[in-house]
């Protein structure tokens, strides 16, 4: 069970899907004092900015 | 206690390891399964990965727990420290592409022996260091970008020479993944069904993603992916469908076109509407299936019906012509070592580090995995009875067709007969197999056959066309990808001369640039479509060459980094991958220049068929296009010349660049003292 809960956990890490959650962390933590990015907001910027330089290869 | 353990394992490691590879390479003429393989390719890795990886992180580049660029700047969006296996996993999602699925499928020409030990020793002492040193030496530049460090540590020469370099093997590698593409699809309408139905599926999940439910990647993905597994069977029903599948029988160059078009509005377009999304399914789809080949491989052992050395060693190969040395080692490329790597090992991963010290396992375990992909395509492909290997993967322009196919095949001693490939053709769905040349198709039937024996017989078919949707899923994402990477570099270097053209969002140049992307790898995917002897047999060659000159690149970036950094005892780590790579790399573009063998040299071939059409005695749909072929051979021939220019001159500029070095050392501390 903690091993189904470590892949899940990982899951969501590795493809990005709990990538907002992480975001509203870091957020909270370093610029308490601004209004974070709207969920969508985020994810389009975030994936403007990886889909600009080298992600996939041969 | 513990280390008489440890002995003992590490001695038994060794000892099956040898064991293994003895086995493989005395096999001659016995048959053996895939269990040998893989015994010595983990063995080999294990030895590896602990021993040589472990010895360099810890004494040549002196990893420490020194903060990394994620931990010291951390804002949350670049530069974010990640769990290491999450790292690992990027890292791996984005090194692993098409590349070792086709390259060994192609190899396997000259039996497995030779790909093997490649896949194997090049991966262990090249591959895996490059991507290693390379993220090493990013991680402690804030990640900077191989181009960055190039121009930094060696100078504009250098930096220039990278750029020029990664353009170059982007349009290269384009070009030819999308013939392999068209090869897979051209009068297949399942698997042209199947394919284009995966664009309106990306679009689904796009609109998913960003409209109904923001961020859920993983809820976007897994109906994607049911989606396209329904796709697979849907296009069966096209297939078997009178109407339909007219709709979707189309000869090479209406998909060739179509694919250009494709890649252009990807480049063009918002990217969560196609690209991303599409970036998810592959990615899930991919690791998945490696996983399931691997599982189903180690299952079932299946014998090699290939022989360990063919007759083609000796450059008469009918896949693509040139002798073992150098050719395998152009041939593979991705599985061994890939100058692609670089671009993903500097600039992406570094920012992400949250130990410096996990760099070995980032940077030199996901190599080693990558070489296993590498490994299974090889075994999937020498399973295959090499008759029936050699009839899918030889143009009609070399053997003929049908019948005389099967007649010239059998007569290098490689028995097949029409019937028994009517009948492979029948059970996989298609209306014929022969001359489905670049590895996508033969790689399939394969894996077909390996999967509906551990999975349950009486579905080839279906797995022939869900591994040709899982091959031309990743091989769009890698080209879609790679035009709009190709477009932005692009952008970035006209924009030195007029600076509009730099504004990657000013509209006009979005559409200039993508457009002179596109044209550029759609010329050479025209180009290996119209070419009667099947087009791999030019471009593969091309791309392996344009790869390996840019992992030399990269290697003479690491190596300058050693020596500068005062590591110049352990210049070799890098150096000897290096001296390797020039080697091969500059006898490969010799031969493809000089030669005057008219399969093997592009100014000899483009002689030999100027001569046959000034004679007359070319068929008319021949003569028609060999104008073209002859321009194209030439343009190939000085294109090949430009890459080796380029080698020699960042080699130069790396020789100077240490010279210079060694020069300031000696004179700073005579009589020899210590750095």
């Amino acid at each position: 069970m903690k091993a189904l809960r470590g892949f899940w956990a990982w899951l969501r890490a590795v493809s990005g899907d709990d990538a907002y959650e992480r975001y509203l962390a870091h957020h909270a933590a370093a610029h308490p004092d601004r209004e974070p990015l709207g969920r969508r907001e985020f994810f389009s910027q975030r994936q403007a900015a990886a889909w600009a330089k080298v992600k996939r290869c041969c | 206690m513990a280390s008489l353990g440890k002995w003992v394992l590490w001695s038994g490691v060794t000892g099956l390891g040898a064991l293994a590879a003895g086995g493989i390479a005395t096999a001659q003429g016995e048959s053996i399964n895939a269990w040998w393989l893989i015994a010595a390719a983990v063995c080999v890795y294990a030895i590896g990965y602990r021993v040589y990886g472990a010895w360099v992180a810890t004494r040549v580049l002196l990893v420490d727990g020194r903060p990394t660029p994620a931990v010291r700047i951390d804002d949350g969006r670049d530069f974010v420290p990640t769990n290491r296996w999450v790292v690992f996993g990027h890292h791996f999602a984005a090194i692993a592409g098409p590349g070792p699925l086709v390259g060994p499928t192609l190899a396997a020409q000259f039996g497995y022996l030779p790909g093997t030990l490649w896949i194997l020793i090049g991966a262990v002492l090249g591959g895996c260091i490059q991507d290693m040193v390379i993220l090493f030496c990013s991680t402690r530049r804030d990640g900077r970008s191989l181009g960055q460090m190039a121009r930094d540590e060696l100078g504009p020469v250098g930096g220039g020479a990278a750029l020029v370099g990664t353009l170059m093997i982007l349009v290269i590698l384009i070009s030819v993944l999308g013939l392999v593409i068209v090869n897979a699809m051209k009068h297949s309408p399942w698997a042209t069904a199947t394919v284009t139905a995966t664009i309106p599926i990306a679009v689904l999940v796009g609109f998913y993603m960003r409209g109904i439910r923001p961020g859920r990647v993983l809820e976007g993905s897994a109906i994607g992916v049911a989606l396209l597994l329904l796709a697979v069977w849907g296009g069966g029903w096209v297939d078997h469908h009178p109407l339909l599948r007219t709709w979707f029988d189309h000869g090479p160059l209406p998909i060739a076109y179509a694919i250009m078009v494709y890649g252009f509005a990807a480049a063009v377009l918002p990217v969560w509407l196609l690209l991303a999304p599409r970036d998810y399914l592959s990615t899930f789809m991919k690791l998945g299936t490696v996983a399931l080949l691997a599982i189903a491989i180690i299952w079932l052992n299946p014998v090699l019906h290939m022989p360990a050395l063919t007759q083609f060693v000796d450059g008469s190969g009918p896949i693509f012509a040139g002798k073992v040395f150098p050719f395998v080692f152009i041939t593979i490329a991705c599985g061994a070592i890939s100058g692609f790597h670089a671009l993903v090992s500097s600039g992406t991963t570094p920012k992400l580090l949250t130990d410096e010290r996990d760099i070995h396992m980032i940077g030199y375990g996901s190599m080693l995995l990558e070489s296993f992909v590498a490994l299974m395509a090889l075994i999937a492909a020498c399973v295959l009875e090499p008759g029936v290997f050699f009839a899918i993967n030889t143009a009609p322009g070399v053997v003929g067709e049908g019948a005389q196919a099967v007649a010239t095949i059998s007569s290098w001693g490689f028995p097949v007969a029409l019937d028994q490939m009517q009948a492979l053709a029948r059970e996989m769905g298609e209306a014929t197999l022969f001359g489905r040349t670049g590895g996508a198709p033969s790689l399939a039937v394969g894996m077909a056959s390996i999967f509906s024996s551990a999975f349950g017989q009486g579905l080839l078919a279906v797995w022939y066309h869900f591994a040709i949707m899982f091959e031309a899923i990743f091989i769009l994402t890698t080209l879609d990808a790679g035009t709009r990477v190709g477009r932005f570099m692009l952008q970035d270097f006209l924009g030195n001369f007029v600076p509009a053209l730099g504004r990657t969002s000013w509209y006009p140049s979005v559409l200039l640039c993508s457009g002179l992307i596109v044209g550029a790898w759609g010329y050479f995917l025209y180009i290996g479509v119209i070419d009667p002897a099947g087009g791999v047999n030019i471009l593969w060659p091309l791309f392996g060459i344009a790869n390996q000159i840019l992992a030399a690149i990269a290697l003479c970036v690491g190596t300058a980094i050693l020596v500068k950094t005062g590591r110049e005892r352990y210049f070799w780590v890098t150096g000897l991958p290096l001296a390797w790579l020039t080697a091969v790399t500059s006898t490969a573009a010799w031969q493809k220049v000089m030669s005057d063998d008219p399969r093997l040299g592009f100014f000899a071939g483009a002689s030999d068929l100027a001569a046959k059409l000034a004679s007359g005695v070319l068929p008319p749909e021949k003569a028609a296009v060999a104008p073209q072929l002859i321009f194209n051979l030439r343009l190939d021939g000085w294109l090949t010349m430009l890459f080796v220019a380029l080698l020699w001159l960042i080699l130069a500029d790396t020789g100077r660049v240490c010279l210079r070095h060694w020069r300031r050392a000696s004179a700073a501390m005579p009589a020899g003292g210590q750095a």
